[in-house]
């Protein structure tokens, strides 16, 4: 009874954080594109449309820009609780629309990047903290060094130049026609989940190394658990608590690493579309990639703490 | 205990597991972060006397001098056309002088190989124009696309990016610090309401804002420099708030506080001295967050305005050339690869020094 009534209070404390998350996150980049200047001189720049006197009246009355901008910013959030995302400035598209066919080439890269990042990162770090000081570990070190430090931008660069101009293994550009070519995913896949494999890397050999020295593992190895169930049933589950709750994290630094990736290997993905809209000033497109990124981070944030309950049963809904 | 030591050090001496020289000096650069220390004088002193250090101008272009490579690239030969039509369009050749002049017919010497002038006079006598892509001493590590020396552009390079960080980072500081003594000090409300606003910070795509901010308030430095200032301030608040909860309740704050210290006092004087460590060690690792960060703004166009030498604006730079002149985005990336690593070695020392218990930060 005690537990489904914290339970309730976790959730409703939850949908409230991400209701402000994303309110948040939208109306400070909706003022910042009402701040970059008039909407309406996307059409209006030089080599623009044109537009007549009664076309630009009509349109400002339209997008509302003689209100305030509160005012301006309640009825966008009234449109999207009624499902309507407004259109783009630009090409007059509905921008859910534009949204949906953006996503699933980013999403494909990110997910292909998770996965890089979870089999090499983790068993890499359990294996340098296992066998500390081996050249496993120094591999691993190095590994996570580089992935740290390295520039993106410069990884995919040099990526491109090596593996696809000089050697010709891979294509670039784009994600190729089909549904899942993976040589075209090889190159953004690295770029991307480098830095990620190298964070998990470090925090699973961290928290490898702090639970292999306490107390329940010398008990365990006293009581001659084998050594192979010792590493990963009894220290690797308790390691993993650390990267995972690094998991939300992670994905904002995937919409970074996206912009970018998709600069360099020209994918037609969100990342793209945003860094575009931002240019053009073409805020409703603008807002709603906002306004999804941050969805999927409160999601994910929501998963993360609901497995790490799991996970750990000592934390209870905080 | 001293003793035993004697003993053990006799011990190996016997064994002839003696350390070598090269051993502990080995040894020594493992324990102290000696060449983490060195980068950072390094980028430091480079920063601070660019203007002496740098061998040609990093602004001024000259198409001559266009993706000449670094010095110990062999030149080569890029093109080569007839001076009968001036108007013809040129063979690609790229290869090394000495096969070019075989392939037409001309024999290779010492002379005619030794400098530029050299060989495209050896062209000019047989009735071509050759375009010689040379490398020399001048220019140690080539030219960039539009002529400018690279060397020198990195150097004035670490001068932008150690002013833009290091204000960025007392902004951040300031901002960091601060929230995170009040939220952990008062409690409540206050407390709920700056960790809330922490976390939903977290969540924003901050390189999206940013880049709006940028077309917004335009290219400026300041600009910059307070995105930069608003991004580094998180970790601060949750690791400062965190220290604060043990500290407030130590028996000497308590004193404080019935000798009649104001609260402003208390925090400041009490208890922010013993959050030092914390801030230390968070700064040394967020430093090396902000120059990468500083580099993708540059490198999307977002960042310090050109023409000022920023190392992420140099590598995308010569991203167009990357094929024939890989040199121009190639060294900008090493300095920046160098400073980040040299920044979380450093961090990671400091943090196994003053607070291990930190060691879960990334």
């Amino acid at each position: 009874m005690e537990g489904a009534r914290s339970m309730i209070v976790f959730l409703v404390r939850r949908i409230i954080f991400a209701c402000f998350a994303m309110i948040g996150a939208t109306f400070i980049t909706f003022g910042l594109s009402r701040a970059a200047g008039d909407p309406r001189y996307l059409y209006a720049q030089e080599g623009g449309y044109g537009l007549t006197q009664e076309r630009w009246d009509e349109l400002g009355r339209e997008l509302g820009l003689d209100k305030p901008l509160v005012w301006q910013y309640t009825v966008w959030l009234a449109n999207i609780v009624k499902g309507n995302w407004q259109d783009s400035l630009l090409d007059r598209k509905d921008v859910f629309g534009k949204i949906m066919d953006r996503l699933p080439p980013t999403l494909k890269f990110a997910l292909t990047s998770y996965i890089f990042a979870g089999v090499i990162g983790i068993p890499l770090g359990v294996l340098s903290a296992v066998s500390r000081g081996s050249l496993w570990d120094y591999v691993g070190r190095g590994f996570a060094l580089f992935g740290q430090a390295l520039p993106v931008f410069w990884v995919g660069i040099m990526l491109i130049l090596i593996f696809s101009v000089k050697l010709r293994w891979f294509p670039t550009g784009t994600l190729g026609e089909g549904f899942f070519e993976w040589k075209y995913y090889v190159l953004p896949t690295i770029t991307l989940g480098w830095i990620a494999a190298a964070t998990y890397l470090r925090l699973v050999r961290s928290s490898m190394l702090e639970i292999l020295d306490s107390e329940f593992i010398k008990l365990a190895r006293a009581k001659g658990v084998s050594y192979n169930t010792l590493i990963w049933k009894h220290g690797f589950r308790n390691a993993l608590i650390a990267p995972l709750t690094f998991s939300s994290l992670l994905l904002t630094g995937f919409i970074t690493g996206a912009v970018v990736t998709e600069t360099i290997f020209a994918i037609p993905g969100l990342g793209r579309l945003a860094f575009q809209a931002i240019n053009n000033n073409d805020f409703p497109i603008m807002v709603g990639v906002v306004l999804v990124w941050t969805a999927l981070y409160v999601t994910m944030n929501f998963f993360t703490d609901m497995i790490y309950a799991l996970v750990d049963p000592r934390i209870r809904y905080t | 205990m001293a003793q035993s030591v004697e003993l053990s050090e006799e011990l190996l001496r016997q064994i002839g597991a003696e350390k070598s020289k090269l051993g502990e000096i080995w040894g020594f650069i493992r324990r102290w972060p000696i060449i983490p220390l060195f980068l950072l004088g390094l980028l430091i002193f480079t920063g601070v006397f660019a203007d002496l250090l740098a061998p040609h101008d990093p602004i001024i272009a000259r198409p001559d001098n266009r993706n000449i490579p670094p010095v110990w690239e062999t030149p080569i030969i890029l093109n080569i056309k007839t001076t009968a039509d001036p108007l013809a369009f040129p063979d690609p050749v790229d290869k090394p002088i000495e096969e070019a002049m075989l392939q037409y017919g001309i024999t290779p010497t010492l002379e005619n190989m030794a400098t530029q002038e050299a060989v495209e006079t050896a062209f000019k006598e047989i009735g071509y124009v050759a375009k010689v892509k040379w490398s020399s001493w001048e220019h140690i590590l080539g030219g960039d696309n539009i002529g400018r020396d690279l060397l020198s552009r990195i150097i004035h390079g670490a001068r932008v990016s150690l002013v833009v960080v290091t204000v960025a980072l007392i902004f951040g500081l300031l901002i960091g610090v601060s929230m995170g003594l009040v939220a952990g000090y008062f409690g409540g409300l206050i407390d709920e309401v700056i960790m809330r606003v922490t976390d939903i910070w977290l969540g924003l795509p901050f390189i999206l804002v940013a880049i709006v901010a940028v077309i917004a308030f335009g290219q400026t430095f300041t600009i910059l420099i307070v995105l930069l200032g608003i991004l580094s301030w998180t970790p601060f608040v949750r690791n400062v708030r965190g220290e604060v909860l043990s500290l407030k309740t130590r028996d000497y704050v308590s004193l404080a506080k019935v000798a009649g210290c104001s609260t402003f006092r208390i925090l400041v004087w009490h208890i922010l001295p013993g959050t030092i460590n914390t801030i230390i060690v968070i700064a040394t690792l967020r430093v090396g967050q902000l120059i990468l960060t500083e580099a993708i703004l540059s490198f999307l166009g977002a960042g310090i305005p050109p023409p000022t030498p920023a190392w992420g604006a140099m590598v995308n730079d010569g991203r167009p050339y990357i094929n024939d002149a890989w040199w121009i985005s190639f060294f900008p990336g090493v300095a920046i690869f160098l400073v980040v690593m040299s920044l979380n070695f450093l961090g990671d020392w400091l943090r196994d020094r003053l607070d291990p218990r930190l060691r879960q930060l990334n």
